[in-house]
């Protein structure tokens, strides 16, 4: 648990062990029947840092030996998924344009293998964000075909922030989301809009897409954000975070996170 | 609709399409076509959504209906569901990506679907069986149906006039008919308050043995003269100088869900 924590209260939680402990020990020397002393207190005191600092050792020793496997067993579960409603639909209506548009028919097919093959890859690196958002551009591509105009992409992205790397998936199974709950319930066409940017040594991510309050029983959102969160954790402990919030009527996505520069 | 079979003598079989994405219904029309040989068939319409669908049927009456499960507005099961107030339904066929909760329910209940993607062998098995097939009833439909209706269906005339639930005021039963009351209008429905009570509970609640009042709009109450129909206090709904008597029965509840 203390892994967890940043610098500072990590420090502070220590100091207050060996609090804790240099008081159970002048406890049980007075108990004993010794008169409390300075040099008695002394001794205490780092008999209790010594204590202390063997605990935290082996805690983080125990933690090397078992987190690694771990993580990764936890990461290949959380490999993110696509729905089989979007793979069905996508394959039904590159059926419907093979006839009349050859050419976008093959365009489409070549998207959707593009699309499983990062979906099926067990690489667990961090990818360049550049990469995330080709990925993103091809689901798009495809559902562009099935929605036609209702679908609607704003992008805005800062060209340094491409260098940034991400888990692989962070991006797209948003946007995936974006479309199954902000685009396909509205009868009129509606808007994704998704802003990639650096804030100093950080990576800004948002999105956002209309809201549709009548379709909250639709499962599969908080799964996916939860999925994300849980990557983000993985790959940049405390330092990435994810938030979610309702504004008006669009339904809006906030993630922040280091900034590492692909080399 | 040229290639209309001509060697065949039977009446070719009249189809509506129902389904929110273009590529959707140009790969069903594409199958039809295919199929023409084997079933005849033409398209009468093609809708974006159950309610074009249904206005579509006003003046293009339909045999068989090929209806998408997953759409925008009003979902094609409820489309279903207020195509069985109609004098002669058309057959339904429910075409669906994956939707396992939704084909489940069509197994028990033997309602045909297709899964898309579509394939040309299916769609022709499944105009035949429609064409020759018992309709099916309106309970059915209500059965495999898992979520409220967003619409109420009113029957005027053979002509369908939908009504949204967020218009509505409240609704009161009057011996065999209930009344439907929105802020300009009113309607008579065919139905049961208690069925009405269950499948919208969320929206409305009972404020009288005959009286279902939507929720958000109790606005206050009011003390009445003298004894009227078992009650001591009125309900105040926005958007309507109706005062609805609450019997002393609901009173309770009530008050509770205007205090929450």
């Amino acid at each position: 648990m203390l892994a967890r924590l940043g610098y500072a209260w990590g420090f502070a939680c220590a100091l207050a062990i060996v609090a804790a402990l240099t008081a159970a020990m002048a406890t049980v020397q007075s108990l004993l029947g010794h008169n409390l002393d300075w040099p008695g207190l002394l001794v205490g005191v780092l008999l209790a840092v010594a204590l202390a600092a063997l605990m935290l050792e082996y805690f983080r020793v125990r933690s090397r030996a078992f987190s690694p496997a771990l993580a990764e067993a936890r990461l290949q579960a959380l490999q993110a998924r696509i729905r089989p409603h979007f793979l069905f639909n996508s394959l039904n209506a590159v059926l419907a344009i093979i006839r009349v548009d050859p050419k976008r028919a093959q365009d489409a097919i070549e998207d959707l293998a593009d699309l499983f093959r990062s979906l099926l890859a067990d690489d667990r690196q961090l990818i360049p964000m550049r990469e995330e958002i080709a990925l993103c551009r091809q689901y798009l591509n495809l559902e562009h075909l099935r929605l036609g105009e209702r679908l609607q992409v704003h992008w805005s992205i800062d060209p340094e922030a491409e260098n940034a790397l991400v888990p692989p998936m962070l991006l797209q199974p948003l946007v995936e989301n974006a479309v199954y709950h902000g685009i396909e319930p509205g009868l009129a066409a509606g808007a994704i809009e998704i802003r990639i940017g650096l804030d100093g040594d950080r990576l800004l991510v948002g999105l956002s897409n209309p809201y549709h309050p009548e379709h909250q029983h639709r499962q599969g959102n908080r799964m996916a954000l939860a999925n994300i969160r849980e990557r983000l954790l993985l790959h940049f402990d405390v330092e990435a975070k994810l938030d979610t919030g309702i504004d008006g009527e669009r339904y809006r996505i906030g993630m922040a996170m280091p900034y590492r520069r692909a080399p | 609709m040229t290639s209309l079979n001509q060697e065949s003598a039977v009446t070719p079989l009249r189809v509506l399409i129902v389904d929110d994405e273009p590529p959707a219904r140009a790969r069903l029309r594409d199958l039809l076509d295919d199929c023409r040989a084997q079933v005849p068939n033409a398209i009468v319409g093609e809708a974006g959504s159950g309610l074009e669908g249904l206005d579509l049927l006003a003046s293009n009456p339909a045999d068989v209906a090929l209806v998408d499960i997953h759409m925008p507005g009003m979902s094609g099961i409820e489309f279903a569901r207020h195509l069985q107030l109609l004098e002669v339904p058309p057959a339904v066929i429910f075409v669906t990506a994956h939707d396992r909760y939704a084909v489940e329910a069509f197994e028990v209940n033997a309602v045909d679907y297709l899964l898309k993607p579509v394939r040309s062998g299916r769609i022709a098995a499944a105009l035949k069986k429609a064409a020759a097939g018992p309709r099916l009833g309106r309970e059915v439909f209500d059965r495999v149906d898992p979520h409220p209706r967003r619409f109420l269906s009113v029957n005027e005339r053979g002509r369908l006039t939908l009504v949204p639930l967020a218009e509505v005021l409240y609704l009161k039963a009057e011996l065999k008919y209930v009344t439907v009351r929105t802020r300009e209008h009113e309607y008579l429905i065919e139905a049961s308050l208690a069925q009405l009570e269950a499948e919208f509970a969320a929206l409305f609640i009972r404020i009288h043995r005959n009286c279902l009042v939507a929720r958000r709009l109790i606005r206050g109450f009011e003390r009445l003269e003298g004894d009227v129909a078992e009650a001591n206090w009125a309900v105040l709904i926005e958007g309507c100088q109706e005062r609805l008597p609450v019997s002393r029965r609901q009173w309770a509840q009530v008050k509770a869900l205007a205090k929450s």
